[in-house]
């Protein structure tokens, strides 16, 4: 394996776990805004004690992918700087509303509804916009004037393939949520919660499907170069997709594994991205910049490399006590109010 | 405006805006790990209600410093991406290892925060201990790329490429300590104060020595005292610094001093205003020799002067007005915690005069000027310099034209968080009044 190779591999892993990770820290709290003051306010209650520990380290993924591609792809800055300065601006900003409100949701409960509804809309707005990366990667919106990139706006936003993604994101952020939150209620013994996020589940899941479908349609016109590089791994994709259904018709069977069925469908995930990545390369932008050209320096990435190595290292029995704390707890996860 | 000021004027402000909520977010659990200490070693509880009612009120603040950060380290890719290809190249670490620093404080934040019964005490402290310790070297890290900004090390420059990288010495630029110790100890110094503003001003309304009144004071005292020892180190500190700057970058040191020509006994100018047509600083205070003498421990030291330098290269001259206002800042809340600490504990009296009071409770917003003023002056006294002597701002600015809308709508983000911070703090503690929980304690 090169080292560009190996960079652009850790590079992915913390994009994967940060997709699975935010896609449910921002379906949790439009949940919680859904199910607030209803008769379900049970189903509230479990996805604010979700979120409340987990979204400021969920946050910090979003600022190491950014200085993990800098740092390893200091080649690719300027371009994905350049074309990305107003969809990169509109999600900081939405991001930036989203945790504030969340935070002040919690402290002045008279005005709950309002702020959880503010953080609730925007966060759910977030992963819309943080996918349309792929579809610019794949090079077709990027114009060339007067020798500097930009972002053609007016051909992303008209094109039907960007609302596929765009739909994909939305419609996975809250299957992915309402799978977790259905595992989170079997472990805090709710019956009511976990009724319903399963019922959420198992509406949402096939519209996932359906999504999936439409971006594979949007790449074959859009990217042939990404969509032949796919259908060599169509093993990848199939074995995704059957993944898939397996976990899906979990949720409708009699006896309920719900930490399985959430494993089965990360692991869809994970598939379906595999095959999505490694048919990418080598680009990172098509077709000006690739994991050879963008990247850093040999020094530089053995530098970055041990203190990887050493950085987590230290800081995984942080992680560890932190998810015994919070995901295994029966303790945190019953408490019947939600902290204020 | 062009492009180039409106990027300069947003980076500035999102840094202006952030400034505020990380210093107290790495000032602010110093003062919770002493209050929980203090708790400890007297078994008073009121350290134990103040270590949880800060706790509270610094949980609201980093819900607002988390983002305007995440805000700040994706907009210098998007706004100077000629910058951070740099940075990828050479000076990388820094941000690298920021990341477990953040990791670090926000788990064990949230450990604090949502487990706090279910932690043994010695937990507890070493929880608040680890939340301090991942604020302060987020801040000390990051602080470590600006360093690098002034004095950049540990590689050549071959061709217009970046070459023989060696990303430690790019890490320990010779700013980096003295820097990064600036920055914390400051940090330190402005979270004492601004519990110490509050703490005053509680005491100012109670006005009658009662519990509430002493609970309070038992704060301003604590306040007082780790922001006098604060400040004295920052203005030690801060005087390193300005010699870094003598050595390192001349022309900055210039400016904040409205020096123009180069001399040996050079005088300090303390106040006033630097005027570029006759070249001198207008309604100051000289002190003959004193220049010299902190620059180089010696008055025959040559302090150089701004015309040794195309006058297109100077920074703005404006910043030696924000030099003068960050050390007079300094050095007048260095004196007002010695009055403070002397008027209690060795005239032992119960209370302060009005006038000191007021000064008391502005201590807190102004040592948050003068981390602003630092900054500008910082960041403004390198133009047109992005990396001293080896790229230039106008160099690395984004080629994306019309930024004006997104400042708008960055600029609108900003007085809504900040408007609700205050909003929310206010909210809070009003409906959670301190009479409340001291009562549950007499109980
Ligand atoms: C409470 C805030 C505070 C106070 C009272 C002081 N400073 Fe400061 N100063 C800062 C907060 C600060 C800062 C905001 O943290 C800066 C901006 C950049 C930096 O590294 O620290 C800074 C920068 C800074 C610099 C520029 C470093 C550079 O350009 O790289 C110098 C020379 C000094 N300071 C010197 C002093 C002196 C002699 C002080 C005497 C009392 C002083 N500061 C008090
Ligand atoms: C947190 C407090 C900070 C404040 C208030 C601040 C303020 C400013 C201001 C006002 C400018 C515009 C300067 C001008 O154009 O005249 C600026 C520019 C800049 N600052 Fe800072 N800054 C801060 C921290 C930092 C740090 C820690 C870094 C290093 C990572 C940094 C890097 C830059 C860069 C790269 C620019 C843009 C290029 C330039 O104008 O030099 N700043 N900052
Ligand atoms: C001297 C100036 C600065 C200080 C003292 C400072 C300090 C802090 C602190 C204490 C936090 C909260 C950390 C946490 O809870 O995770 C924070 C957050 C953050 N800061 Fe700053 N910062 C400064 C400047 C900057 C600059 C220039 C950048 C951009 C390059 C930046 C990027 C960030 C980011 C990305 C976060 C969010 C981290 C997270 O997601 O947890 N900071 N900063």
């Amino acid at each position: 394996m090169t080292d560009a190779l190996l960079a652009i591999t850790l590079l992915w892993v913390f994009v994967f776990i940060y997709a699975v990770a935010a896609t449910i820290d921002f379906g949790a709290g439009f949940w919680s805004m859904i199910y607030l003051g209803k008769r379900q306010m049970r189903a509230t209650r479990i996805a604010n004690r979700y979120l409340s520990p987990s979204w400021e380290v969920t946050n910090v993924f979003i600022v190491l992918i950014v200085v993990a591609l800098v740092s390893f792809f200091p080649g690719a800055t300027y371009t994905l700087g350049t074309v990305l300065l107003i969809p990169g601006s509109m999600v900081i900003l939405l991001l930036a509303v989203r945790s504030a409100f969340l935070v002040f949701s919690h402290t002045a409960k008279d005005y709950e509804r309002i702020l959880t509804y503010v953080s609730g809309i925007s966060g759910f707005l977030i992963p819309g916009l943080l996918i349309l990366i792929l579809p610019i990667s794949h090079g077709g919106y990027i114009d060339v004037i007067n020798g500097n990139e930009q972002l053609s706006m007016i051909a992303l936003w008209t094109s039907w393939s960007t609302y596929a993604f765009v739909g994909f994101a939305i419609s996975s952020t809250l299957f992915l949520s309402s799978l977790l939150l259905y595992d989170y209620s079997n472990v805090a013994n709710d019956h009511e919660a976990f009724v319903i996020y399963r019922r959420d589940a198992q509406l949402i899941g096939p519209i996932v499907l359906l999504f999936a479908f439409f971006i594979m349609m949007a790449i074959r016109i859009e990217a042939p170069w990404l969509y032949d590089n796919m259908m060599e791994r169509t093993f990848w994709l199939g074995s995704s997709v059957l993944v898939f259904l397996i976990g899906y018709a979990l949720l409708w069977m009699k006896r309920q594994m719900p930490r399985f069925t959430v494993i089965a469908i990360v692991v869809q995930y994970l598939l379906a991205s595999y095959a999505y990545g490694t048919s990418h390369l080598p680009y990172i932008v098509y077709p000006s910049v690739t994991i050879e050209s963008g990247f850093t320096n040999p020094n530089m990435f053995r530098a970055l490399f041990v203190s990887y190595i050493v950085g987590f290292a230290i800081l995984i029995p942080g992680f560890v006590y932190f998810w015994r704390l919070f995901m295994k707890d029966r303790r945190y996860i019953k408490s019947g109010e939600s902290e204020s | 405006m062009d492009d180039l000021l409106i990027a300069r004027t947003l980076f500035g402000t999102t840094m202006g805006v952030h400034i505020i909520y990380a210093t107290l977010g790495i000032g602010i659990p110093l003062m919770i790990l002493i209050a929980e200490l203090m708790y400890q070693k007297t078994k008073d509880r009121d350290y134990a209600i103040m270590a949880n009612r800060w706790t509270k009120g610094f949980a609201v603040l980093l819900g607002v410093a988390i983002p305007t950060g995440t805000i700040a380290g994706v907009q210098l890719s998007l706004l100077w991406p000629g910058f951070m290809e740099v940075v990828g190249k050479v000076i990388a670490l820094p941000f690298q290892i920021e990341i477990y620093a953040f990791f670090l404080e926000a788990l064990f934040m949230s450990i604090y925060v949502y487990a706090a019964d279910r932690l043994s005490p010695a937990m507890r402290i070493l929880s608040v201990f680890l939340v301090f310790v991942g604020a302060a070297a987020s801040g000390i890290l990051i602080t470590n790329v600006h360093a690098f900004e002034g004095t950049p090390a540990g590689f050549r420059i071959e061709n217009g490429e970046f070459v023989d990288v060696d990303p430690w010495a790019a890490f320990f630029n010779p700013s980096f300590f003295v820097t990064g110790g600036h920055v914390a100890v400051s940090a330190f110094m402005t979270g004492a104060f601004v519990i110490a503003s509050i703490a005053a001003f509680k005491m100012w309304k109670e006005r009658k020595i009662n519990r509430t009144y002493r609970y309070h004071q038992k704060a301003l005292m604590l306040g007082l005292v780790i922001g006098g020892i604060f400040s004295l180190a920052t203005a030690l500190n801060g005087h390193e610094s300005a010699q870094l700057l003598h050595e390192y970058q001349p022309e900055k040191l210039a400016a904040a001093e409205g020096l123009f020509e180069t001399q040996r006994y050079a005088p300090l100018a303390i106040g006033g205003f630097t005027d570029r047509e006759t070249q001198e600083v207008k309604w100051a205070i000289e002190i003959p020799w004193a220049l010299s003498f902190l620059a180089g421990d010696r008055f025959d030291t040559e302090v150089k002067g701004l015309n040794d330098y195309p006058e297109e290269l100077w920074p703005p001259l404006f910043v030696h007005t924000l030099f003068n206002a960050m050390v007079g800042i300094g050095t007048m809340l260095i004196f007002l915690s010695m009055i403070g600490f002397a008027i209690r504990h060795i005239f032992k009296k119960e209370q302060f005069p009005r006038w000191l009071m007021v000064l008391f409770i502005s201590a807190g917003p102004l040592s948050i000027l003068a981390i602003e003023f630092g900054w500008i002056f910082a960041c403004t006294g390198r133009q047109p310099w992005v990396i001293y002597r080896v790229l230039k701002t106008e160099e690395v600015v984004t080629t994306a034209t019309n930024l004006g809308t997104l400042f708008i709508f960055f600029i609108i983000i900003y007085i809504i968080l900040m408007v609700a911070t205050v909003l929310v703090l206010r909210y809070y503690f009003r409906r959670h009044p301190i009479e409340k929980e001291l009562d549950i304690e007499k109980n």
